[in-house]
């Protein structure tokens, strides 16, 4: 056993090493994203937004998480304890774990492995769960429901999303997500694809629970949705986990759709900017799309939004995926063929 | 190649113990929960053996998708009420029954080979050769093509099954009030502009 410690104890930190690179900046970019997320909103409705703690409110977001940090956690009584607190640590987890295959320049990644594509689909499929099973063990009426209309609201968007991925697949013929965005070195996907770019862009925004569909936590009716019974650190998890999964899929939005590390032209000044300063910057594009939308899009109700999933996305989905592949199939275009 | 034995041990004890605790917790919730403990340590067992697509999709579908509709059922049971002890105890007959068919089963294969494992006859691949393949070409390259008729089948099967339950299941309601958002956004035929003298009103 020691000379088993020797031999993977350097492999090991090296592997700790990585997932910290990947942890911290994600860590920056949430709190980032949050206050981005205020102030768009608030400069959208005239307001200013948090302009008090720090030069012009950068330090609301630590501050904030601080308050939480020292904040009692509250158990209900009648809640499933162990159930409870698994919940938020399940959705955060995985909104990290997500992030260990996305590509953020040529080679730089902790795993480049062949089925990134469906590695990110299938954890993102799990981030279900969590809040599954905070709506469940919270033992009240409003995380339950919450957690009901979110469980079939994920999971109805889930499959158009996967079309639209198996259109992209098409064209790229591997689902490898350094080969997706280097298959994307002549166009970028979001022009050939652009109803699919539209269709992958609202989903994600139903995917994450995003206004307007952000009806598992609608407050008009359900207070606070799944998140009712939760406060101090346990909240925060679950915050922070949200937040990540939706700077997640502004990510796969720019690696699916937008060329991922790619600059816009291969001319000389843009191929000489970094890779990941091409990729953070359309990243924060797609984010920016996502404030907007939360600023002045107004709330669905529930049958509009599992209409727009089936009724409209599906069918439109499905068409494209046989679409492309018959355009693909008969002008030769094929990747492999 | 340690790190590997290691990894499948600890995979194949998740794995034995949360199918354990499925069966053995009072919560029928708890039981699906570690269920899909169970069904991710196989994803696992799948990525030990390089067929990281099958992993992927058994998280996709069985995970992601059949365990979420379980867990959404279950959770809506009156679980409290439901549990009983002397109702458990009725099923160990039948337990007993389908334990002795597996060990049987078993126990026939362990004749068959001698007892002694190495005996095990092999069937001849009948594959193509699938080297400097992925995992998901090589599963591709046959289902669409040699398999392609129970490939099929299977789709029509399920198709079968889909619109079976939801003919059992529909059921015309009375007095609903449903959205037809064309017509709602139609503006010719559906709404009247009309100019109101003031004081006067209008018939609608």
């Amino acid at each position: 056993m020691i000379s088993l410690a020797q031999t993977y104890f350097i492999e090991v930190m090296t592997i700790i090493l990585y997932c910290l690179l990947i942890f911290v900046p994600l860590l920056l970019g949430v709190v980032m994203a949050l206050y981005a997320d205020r102030k768009i909103w608030a400069a959208v409705q005239k307001r200013r937004g948090p302009n008090v703690v720090g030069p012009y409110g950068l330090f609301q977001v630590p501050a904030d998480g601080l308050k939480f940090i020292f904040k009692e956690i509250i158990l209900p009584d009648g809640s499933d304890k162990t159930v409870f607190l698994i919940a938020p640590i399940i959705t955060l987890a995985l909104s990290i774990t997500a992030w260990a295959v996305v590509p953020v320049q040529a080679g730089v990644v902790l795993a480049n492995i062949n089925v990134g594509i469906l590695y990110i689909f299938a954890i993102s499929s799990l981030g279900v769960y969590g809040i599954l099973m905070a709506g469940w063990s919270s033992n009240s009426k409003y995380p339950f429901f919450g957690a009901l209309r979110s469980a079939a609201q994920m999971v109805s968007y889930e499959v158009s999303i996967g079309f639209v991925i198996i259109t992209v697949l098409l064209c790229v013929g591997s689902l490898n997500l350094t080969e997706i965005v280097m298959a994307q070195k002549t166009m970028w996907f979001f022009i050939p694809l652009f109803p699919m770019f539209i269709v992958f862009f609202i989903s994600a925004l139903a995917e994450t629970n995003r206004p307007p569909f952000d009806l598992p936590e609608a407050e008009s009716e359900l207070v606070a949705g799944y998140q009712t019974e939760y406060s101090g650190m346990p909240f925060v998890l679950f915050m922070f986990g949200e937040y990540i999964n939706i700077l997640l899929m502004c990510a796969m939005t720019t690696i699916l759709f937008l060329g991922g590390w790619l600059p816009p032209i291969d001319i000389y000044p843009l191929n000489a900017v970094p890779g990941f300063v091409w990729f953070l910057l359309k990243v924060t594009f797609v984010f920016y799309l996502f404030a907007m939308v939360k600023a002045f899009v107004p709330r669905y109700r529930y049958d509009q939004l599992m209409r727009l999933g089936w009724k409209v996305f599906l069918p439109l989905s499905l068409f494209a995926v046989v679409a492309t592949s018959s355009i693909l199939f008969f002008f030769n275009l094929a990747p492999g063929m | 190649m340690t790190a590997q034995l290691l990894t499948f041990y600890l995979f194949s004890v998740v794995i034995l113990i949360s199918s354990l605790m499925v069966i053995s917790t009072k919560n029928p919730v708890h039981s699906v929960l570690f269920l899909i403990l169970s069904f991710l340590n196989a994803a696992g067992l799948f990525v030990i053996l390089h067929a990281e697509f099958l992993a992927m999709i058994l998280i996709i579908v069985y995970v992601g998708a059949v365990a979420v509709l379980f867990l959404f059922v279950v959770m809506m049971l009156d679980f409290k009420t439901s549990i009983n002890k002397d109702n458990i105890l009725q099923y160990i007959p039948i337990g007993i029954l389908i334990g002795v068919v597996f060990i049987a089963e078993l126990i026939i294969v362990l004749i068959n080979t001698k007892f002694d494992l190495s005996n095990i006859q092999v069937l001849p691949n009948p594959l193509s050769d699938f080297t400097g393949k992925s995992n998901t070409e090589a599963i591709g390259s046959v289902l669409y093509t040699d398999y392609i008729l129970y490939f099929q089948l299977s789709g029509v099967i399920l198709l079968v099954a889909m619109i079976g339950s939801i003919v059992l299941t529909l059921r015309e309601r009375e007095g609903v009030k449903r959205q037809v958002v064309s017509e709602q956004l139609q503006r010719q035929g559906k709404i009247d502009l009309v100019d109101v003298k003031s004081g006067k009103g209008v018939d609608i």
